[in-house]
């Protein structure tokens, strides 16, 4: 006879424990699964986008692609010598080499120099967009959760905004290309993208806000109200302050969106190329929001769609999708330190 | 709310003396100003209050006067409309979506606050409240107690810095909290929390402190210290408290009124509703059989 303890603490015969060890083993491989695959994508990226932007000596940055617009690369065999040049070498050469112009080389374009005027569109669009998205989500967000009565018409605007942020970023392309670029006539144009990727973020925006105003107490309103102060007060002083690191992070998800999103800038904002910066040779300041700019997310999908594939090509293919996603990191990282600062001013 | 933000036109008579109420049965003595007090100005007067959350009746025909400089307690069980009278006086209920009075007026200083004339913003500057759970703002404690004075566009920092030991001084914490004035106040243990927000009502200089159960999270050495206070409070304010707590009506106040279910039982010197109630109802809930 087995002793009471065995007995009473003994597992049950049968599958459960099987069972429990399979549901285990399920969701941590799913879950590494995913890690890996992340890791994948990053690691692709890094390693091979990294040669591109790193260099082996000092400055160990090259500086040329990020300060240079893109040329097309010329490669060529000149007296025996294989040569890969970008347009202003290539010219160079053949105007220092008097037996240059019998030379027929390979051209690839977008494939020498650098990304410099992508990177300045991108932070351009999210910095104008993010600016417009942030006042009217945020002014809304009060709005719905300050001022308004809880009404049939209000849950229906609650409702609406849900469905938009469900709407593909295409449609959201085609929306702004036929209110902003042709009904209002601003034509492919800054302005137009901002509003365009501003439509787009908007619900994130919108709903994020809400829920960190949700978040205040509310003794801190009434507290506030109890002392004399107007609705519109007691939210700039004793509300907004203390929302504003939970609308930030909002905005970290915004940003990334914004910045990362092809479809809508590719009808209303986003020039393949563009020799001008977006700050040279304005007859008039107001023109700065009606030019059309270079932007990372649209270079990529030109540069790895429009060109071919192959040793010369890859170099800016994967250089710039390696700049961009440091770019999304830093804007992020800049957001959550930002954020951390003010929530440990504002704790409760 | 001073007479002078308003017109003479707008000013109301005084009302007529109420007649005895019949139309409600349990009440007994239902005659303002409260039975047996030496009378005092009254400065509060609830005149036949009916109010409601959007259908449901929360006031039934309340009337009631409070003196000036006096401490009145609010008792009652939970849901007897008692926070909800407290919460009229200042119009705190406008906050609250289909909250209204419906029948009756409520007039402080003879002003009818729910005149059209009446700004609920300059109201709330001579009502301060207390709430229950205290309600420190996440700022430093000198902003806590500048917040309303900031709001009226006092800049002056002799002024604010005077205000600020004045409050807490009259709020029996500036000993404690003296040298660490720019610390949050989210720093103060719980009784010193809600002695930095009596504090910080006081610093606006009202005429009335609504408080609503200012000590119910407070533990017993807090609530004395609250409770100390509130006596010295009297000297300059009209206090109304509302409280669970018996005893802490008995301690602090001059006179009490007991609701039940929406309606104004009895409304006396607290001696008498705790040593003498005329109605068996409060003293069935006095002496703690029921409620």
């Amino acid at each position: 006879m087995t002793s009471p303890t065995a007995t009473h603490f003994a597992p049950r015969p049968g599958l459960g424990r099987t069972w429990e060890r399979g549901a285990l083993w399920l969701f941590r491989v799913a879950t590494y699964f995913i890690v890996l695959c992340g890791a994948f994508v990053f690691g692709q990226i890094f390693w091979r986008g990294a040669p591109t932007v790193f260099t082996a000596h000092a400055p160990f940055v090259n500086v040329a692609f990020f300060t240079e617009a893109p040329e097309s690369l010329h490669v060529f065999a000149y007296q025996g010598e294989k040569m890969e040049l970008g347009d202003r070498a290539f010219n160079a050469f053949k105007a220092a080499h008097a037996d240059a112009g019998a030379i027929k080389d390979d051209s690839y374009v977008y494939s020498a120099g650098g990304i410099f005027p992508c990177i300045v569109g991108t932070m351009l669009l999210v910095a104008g967009s993010m600016g417009i998205a942030l006042f009217l989500g945020v002014s809304s967000a009060i709005y719905l959760n300050e001022y308004a009565r809880d009404s049939a018409f209000v849950r229906f605007i609650r409702l609406a905004i849900l469905n938009l942020a469900g709407v593909p970023s295409i449609v959201f392309g085609l929306f702004g290309f036929g209110m902003f670029v042709i009904f209002f006539g601003w034509n492919v144009s800054l302005l137009a993208g901002w509003f365009t990727l501003a439509f787009m973020v908007l619900p994130v925006v919108i709903t994020a806000s809400e829920e960190s105003l949700k978040a205040v107490p509310k003794g801190f309103r009434e507290g506030s109200l109890a002392l004399g102060a107007t609705k519109w007060q007691t939210i700039r002083k004793n509300v907004l302050p203390y929302a504003l690191p939970g609308i930030l992070t909002s905005s970290i998800l915004g940003i990334a969106r914004v910045a990362g999103e092809t479809a809508p800038i590719m009808f209303t904002a986003a020039y393949v190329v563009r020799d001008k910066l977006p700050w040279e040779g304005l007859e008039k300041w107001t023109d700065f929001f009606f030019q059309g700019v270079m932007a990372l997310p649209y270079h990529i999908y030109v540069v790895s769609s429009k060109i071919p594939q192959n040793e010369y090509t890859a170099r800016v293919q994967y250089g710039t999708a390696f700049v961009f996603l440091l770019i999304v990191a830093l804007i992020a990282s800049t957001s959550i330190v930002l954020r951390s600062r003010l929530r440990n001013r504002y704790k409760w | 709310m001073s007479a002078a933000t308003l017109s003479p036109m707008e000013r109301l008579p005084a009302p007529p003396p109420s007649s005895p109420s019949l139309a409600v049965a349990p009440v007994a003595a239902m005659s303002a100003p409260a039975a047996d007090l030496p009378p005092s100005r009254p400065i509060i007067d609830i005149d036949h209050v009916d109010f409601f959350y959007g259908q449901s009746q929360a006031l039934h025909d309340v009337s009631l006067r409070l003196d000036e400089k006096k401490v009145t307690a609010f008792i009652g069980p939970s849901g007897c409309g008692k926070s909800t009278l407290l919460r009229c006086l200042n119009r705190m209920n406008d906050l609250i979506d289909g909250a209204r009075v419906a029948k009756g007026s409520i007039r402080i200083r003879g002003i009818d606050i729910h005149a059209p004339a009446v700004d609920v913003i300059e109201l709330r500057k001579r009502v301060g409240m207390v709430f229950q759970k205290s309600n420190p703002f996440p700022k430093s404690i000198y902003e806590n107690i500048t917040y309303g004075l900031r709001l009226q566009g006092v800049k002056d920092k002799g002024r604010l810095d005077a205000v600020v030991e004045k409050s807490l001084r009259g709020a029996a914490l500036w000993d404690e909290v003296k040298d660490r004035l720019h610390a949050s106040g989210l720093g103060l243990s719980g009784g010193q929390q809600q002695r930095l927000c009596i504090a910080r009502a006081i610093a606006v200089e009202p005429d009335i402190i609504l408080m609503d159960e200012p000590c119910s999270a407070l533990d017993p050495i807090s609530t004395s210290k609250v409770e100390e206070l509130i006596h010295e409070l009297k000297k300059e304010f009209t206090i109304v408290i509302v409280t669970h707590n018996m005893q802490q009506a008995a301690r602090c106040s001059d006179q009490t009124a007991f609701f039940y279910l929406g309606r104004l039982i009895e409304f006396a010197a607290t001696r008498t509703i705790f040593m003498n109630p005329s109605n068996p109802q409060t003293e069935a809930y006095v002496s703690g059989r029921f409620g």
